[in-house]
């Protein structure tokens, strides 16, 4: 039997499937949070040439590769929005920008806490740490740009452009790594070749990236519920709402 | 334990790491949740509201 997505790609069929789906993401996300964790800080071996410090490398690494995973995923239902103009992919847009800009912060802070007792500074203006941080700048300023215009279907137009102009950001992230002499080391995991590290380290990393993913889904999938019921509100749909009837 | 805890000495880097995304995501989330009740509670004065809108048509 063939499903019929078309279904929920209105806010009224979307809502309802989102709230039940976001505690079992949530409770996905905390269980393997948990369990990379205690691989991480536990069971993995201290590295023989950076010790202990490596192992912020089991939260560094899952929120980098989310911040810029989270950024195309928003890029993605901005051209949607933008080209059929359907509300929810724009809220889907307008859902995944903080969450982006929490795993771009993560991704850099706990970068600063990592290149201190290795490279001896909190900062450096490497290439790949400056772009990173242009992506924080880049999700901060669709954020503000969406507040700093009222009516929500321009914002959701202005928000798309900037969106889709600044996905020429992420190639730059990924590749600085080879295009510039940085700090930052190559590729230790990549599609095509064997990773170059030990595999309960890999592991842990793995499990980790999986929770951050969990847990992206179930913090955009909660607040696009929210913006449905703040720019919807007034529609029947919502009135009908067991949460908005019950006060 | 608190051999575990200073992690050879780089206790503070780690820890320091993993608690503001710790308290990061915690934020987020309570974010979430604090808005969400303010919008349901806009919503219930948009429904029983003194000049109550019939369905707005959105799209």
């Amino acid at each position: 039997m063939a499903i019929n997505w078309f279904r929920f790609s209105s806010p009224a069929t979307f809502y309802p499937l989102a709230g039940k789906l976001v505690p079992w993401f949530a409770t996905g996300a905390a269980a393997l949070a948990a369990i990379g964790l205690y691989v991480g800080l536990v069971v993995a071996p201290t590295d023989f040439q950076q010790s202990d410090a490596y192992r912020i490398i089991f939260l560094h690494v899952p929120a980098a590769w989310m911040s810029m995973f989270l950024y195309v995923v928003m890029a993605g239902w901005s051209a949607i929005a933008l080209g059929y103009n359907t509300r929810l992919s724009a809220m889907m847009a307008q859902a995944i920008a903080p969450t982006g800009a929490l795993m771009t912060l993560i991704a850099l802070t706990s970068g600063a806490f990592w290149g201190r007792p290795t490279w001896g500074a909190y900062w450096a203006w490497d290439a790949r740490m400056t772009s990173e941080l242009i992506l924080l700048f880049l999700y901060l300023g669709v954020i503000a740009l969406r507040n700093a215009i009222d009516d929500p279907r321009r914002a959701d137009r202005a928000c798309g452009v900037l969106a889709l102009t600044g996905v020429v950001n992420i190639p730059i992230i990924y590749f600085s790594v080879q295009w510039w002499n940085t700090l930052h080391q190559g590729a230790t995991v990549s599609l095509t070749k064997a990773p170059a590290m030990a595999s309960i380290m890999l592991t842990g990393m793995l499990i980790m990236s999986l929770a951050a993913w969990l847990y992206a889904i179930a913090a955009v999938l909660a607040r696009v519920r929210t913006i449905m019921v703040e720019r919807e509100r007034g529609a029947a749909w919502i009135a009908a709402l067991p949460e908005v009837r019950s006060a | 334990m608190s051999a575990f805890l200073a992690m050879n000495g780089y206790g503070f880097y780690i820890w320091s790491a993993y608690g503001i995304a710790a308290l990061a995501v915690v934020v987020e989330i309570l974010l979430i949740r604090s808005h969400r009740k303010a919008v349901l509670a806009q919503a219930r004065s948009t429904v029983s509201g003194p000049a109550p809108r019939s369905a707005v048509v959105t799209e």
